[in-house]
């Protein structure tokens, strides 16, 4: 008997995971892109009647030392932070996706070599892969871009290259094979779609751990430049105005990265419970 | 046995790359020369102490050289401080290490009877709830739980001193009290992971056959819960927990600039920067026999508590 | 009557991988096989399973890396209906994405011609347009196999390969199909080399039969001298099982 389609199933009916972080991400994506037009104050302006403000209706978050208001800071310095993970998440899945599909298809030597160079990177824990090359490295957006980049590659080569070897095996491919269909028809538009249920998740991981780490490396300093604002730059800014007794800087900075990971951190959980 | 052994060299060989890798990057990226004599040198001088150190000769010799020291426990000298690397980075492993041991020994402790009392209430109201709390602090960074901490404990609770640290060459007990808020920090998303990552698989070995065998026999959920399930639900866990270590001891060293512990991940640090390379490739080795020995374990408690994979 | 099919001393083997602890071991799963098929023949192929029937499906198919001997054919690619229909069918694509890949691949109709003929082989396998926007998991497996059918037909080959196309299916269905691949052949001049385990199927489809054990054809013949006159006790042996 045929079973009840499930693609018309509203997807968010019953999964309160993917429904609070689609609702948190796209909050933040809208607060993100909004601060990149407009803010309250202007983010870099500095107003020496309200250096160290606590929160008050004025200004949401307080001033820091400067008098700059922390929340157009964080509404302007999040676009950054974004734009990394954005990009890390695009190359990095990207060349996640080449590299995992040609290694699961075709298998073989290629495939033996490609893995082990995977096992080599993830073999160390990649925070601290990126904090000796980034440390060794100039700070700067693009810097931070590349070597988290090339750090994620064997996050989304390795789901996608068992997807595929798994695929490989599959009727439907020895049938698209004997209509005639080479090998790259068949990995694109066979096997490629079916990946995407395990992508997706593999995706918003990625913005989590993206966004994880652009904060913990300018954090330390070895993120972006003093010059560009990012979340983890102010975090950075914010760590000696603590132990002042002012701890409404980081708190507020940190409050929005959370809301920002768990976001992407819901979503990927809801996606991953959709596929069940 | 043998795949024990197996285990062994393959880690063996991973090390052997990575130790040269990193060796042979660190050598190209700093001119020890110029670190040592600065900028305004003269070319004999230069020359002079190049030969002097031997850097003249082929680079696969000298890490074979550097390697074999320091097996022997001679790990170089500082080019700034022109100190014995071991001396200088001795006392900051331990820090580390105990921060990191800390950190573990507070996921295991709080993550595994939280996995088993949500297990056996699973679907009730306080399983959702914590299922949904776990999912939240799971997505909590270090850093932010570290400043939290800092806020409540330290500022407002006035339970420890906010950036102080007390060596445990001065006194043990503060040493390990200070110690537990970075470990704390580290700790939390990693408990909350683990927890959900045993509360699911007690919940699948509960619905095997041996357990509702058990069931018949009379025992009760909580006693069949205990008996059978739960030393196989910490198979997958014992792995998980393997490569959580090691994502630990790096988080730890985020952490470590938050609460101003003279830990091995600041010195690394700062050593890049200075480009003083003995110091940085002797941590850099370390920490990933560091790494490759977590793994290993995991993998051996794999095996001592599951018969069925032995080889 | 046209030969479409010529297979001529085919052998083939595989060879287990060596490792350190086990040497190389070579079997022999076809040995010394021969057949004619002609067009618009039904040409069944039983055995049991392990008997290399598969194999000799995948020979045909041009599937094997390697073999020894020759396979000739007559008429461009044969097509293939498999016995699980719902690993053959594509879970990400739609039905009419699934007919409509084969013609792509072909190149030669336009879009309106691509569509007029899905939906005619649409009709033609007793299913509706409305189908075609629905995906494998909303089917049921007589339609599944229904679907996987109309996708090997489109594209009008001469000779099918049906490797248990019915096995996996409710003996009621198992009959509509038959019945369709039946009325498919009358009316496309198709010739079928169909491979089971079950006389019966074979029966209510073929013209001629091959018994095939331990990779070797024991006995072949018109269907209806086989099943009264059968000479091999293995041919004896499957037509019991089957009663």
């Amino acid at each position: 008997m045929a079973k009840q389609p499930v693609k018309n199933k509203n997807p968010f009916a019953g999964n309160w995971f993917l429904t609070a972080g689609a609702a948190i991400t796209v909050f933040m994506i809208l607060f993100t892109l909004l601060g990149q037009i407009w803010t309250p104050y202007d983010p870099s302006l500095p107003d020496e009647n309200a250096m160290s403000l606590a929160p008050s209706p004025a200004h949401w978050f307080g001033t820091d030392s400067f008098g700059r208001d922390i929340l157009s800071r964080v509404m302007n310095g999040a676009g950054t932070t974004l734009l990394i993970a954005f990009l890390v998440v695009l190359i990095g899945g990207i060349a996640g996706v080449i590299i995992g599909s040609l290694t699961g298809y075709f298998g073989g030597v290629v495939d033996e070599v490609l893995m082990r160079i995977c096992d080599l990177i993830t073999a160390f824990p990649s925070i601290l892969l990126a904090l000796i090359i980034l440390r060794i490295m100039e700070p700067g957006v693009k810097n931070v871009v590349w070597v988290l980049a090339i750090l994620f590659v064997p996050s989304f080569a390795r789901v996608v290259r068992t997807e595929f070897a798994r695929c490989r095996t599959q009727n439907y491919v020895k049938l698209a094979r004997l209509q005639g269909a080479g090998p790259f028809r068949i990995m694109l538009r066979h096997i490629l779609p079916n990946v995407w249920p395990v992508l997706l998740p593999a995706v918003s991981i990625g913005f989590n751990n993206a966004v994880l780490a652009e904060a913990s490396m300018s954090f330390l300093g070895v993120g972006v430049s003093a010059s560009e604002v990012s979340l983890g730059r102010m975090l950075y800014d914010s760590q000696n105005t603590i132990l002042r007794g002012a701890p409404w800087y980081a708190l507020t900075v940190g409050l929005v990265i959370v809301l920002m990971i768990l976001g992407f951190s819901l979503l990927g959980e809801g996606l991953r419970q959709r596929n069940r | 046995m043998r795949y024990i052994g197996k285990k062994l060299l393959t880690l063996l060989a991973t090390l052997l790359a990575v130790s040269f890798l990193s060796y042979a990057a660190f050598e190209m990226i700093g001119d020890p020369v110029a670190t040592i004599l600065g900028t305004n040198a003269t070319p004999e001088a230069a020359a002079q102490l190049r030969a002097d150190m031997g850097l003249d000769r082929p680079l696969p010799l000298r890490y074979g050289e550097w390697l074999w020291h320091f097996m022997g426990g001679d790990m170089g000298t500082s080019y700034i401080y022109r100190l014995p690397v071991r001396e200088m980075i001795g006392e900051k492993l331990a820090v580390t290490l105990i921060m990191t041991l800390m950190a573990v020994i507070l996921t295991v402790a709080v993550s595994v009877p939280a996995g088993a009392w949500l297990a056996r209430r699973e679907g009730r109201p306080v399983d959702k709830v914590f299922t949904v709390l776990n999912q939240i602090l799971m997505a909590v960074p270090p850093f932010f739980v570290a400043v939290l901490l800092t806020v409540v404990f330290g500022l407002l609770l006035r339970v420890f001193t906010p950036g102080r640290f007390v060596p445990y060459t001065e006194s043990w007990p503060l040493f390990l009290f200070y110690m537990i808020f970075p470990a704390l920090s580290v700790a939390l998303p990693r408990i909350a992971m683990t927890t959900k990552m045993l509360r699911a698989s007690a919940l699948e070995e509960l619905g095997r056959d041996y357990i509702l065998t058990a069931y018949s026999r009379g025992h009760s959920r909580r006693s069949a819960l205990k008996a059978h399930a739960l030393k196989n639900a910490m198979l997958p866990v014992v792995t998980f927990l393997a490569a959580n270590a090691a994502e630990m001891l790096a988080g730890g060293i985020v952490i470590e600039q938050l609460f101003s512990v003279p830990g091995i991940g600041r010195l690394l640090l700062s050593s890049i920067g200075t480009r003083d390379i003995p110091v940085v490739e002797a941590i850099v080795l370390i920490l990933a026999v560091w790494v490759m020995l977590i793994h290993l374990i995991g993998d051996i408690l794999g095996q001592i508590l599951d018969p069925r994979v032995r080889l | 009557m046209d030969k479409i099919l010529e297979v001529r001393d085919l052998n083939v083997s595989y060879t287990t991988e060596g490792t350190l602890f086990r040497k190389k071991e070579v079997q022999k799963v076809l040995k010394d096989v021969s057949f004619d098929l002609y067009a618009g023949e039904a040409l069944g192929l039983v055995g049991g399973s392990g008997s290399g029937k598969t194999t000799l499906a995948r020979a045909v198919l041009g599937l094997l890396p390697r073999y020894e001997g020759t396979v000739t054919h007559y008429t461009p690619r044969p097509q293939v209906i498999f016995q699980d229909p719902s690993s053959a069918l594509n879970p990400a694509r739609t039905v009419g994405w699934i007919m409509e890949e084969p013609l792509l691949i072909h190149g030669k109709y336009d879009a309106p011609e691509r569509r007029r003929r899905i939906l005619a082989m649409l009709e033609q396998v007793g299913l509706s347009e409305e189908y075609l926007d629905r995906h494998p998991s909303e089917l049921s497996g007589g339609q599944k196999q229904r679907v996987l059918i109309a996708a090997a037909l489109i594209v009008r080959p001469r000779l099918v390969v049906a490797d248990e196309p019915v096995s996996a299916l409710d003996v009621t269905i198992q009959a509509q199909i038959l019945k369709l691949l039946a009325e498919m052949r009358r009316r496309h001049g198709l010739s079928y080399l169909f491979i089971s385990h079950d006389m019966n199927v074979v029966y209510q489809l073929c013209d001629r039969v091959m018994v095939m054990q331990e990779g070797r054809i024991v006995e072949t013949g018109a269907i209806d001298e086989i099943f009264q006159h059968p000479k091999h006790p293995y041919t004896r042996q499957l037509i019991e099982a089957a009663n």
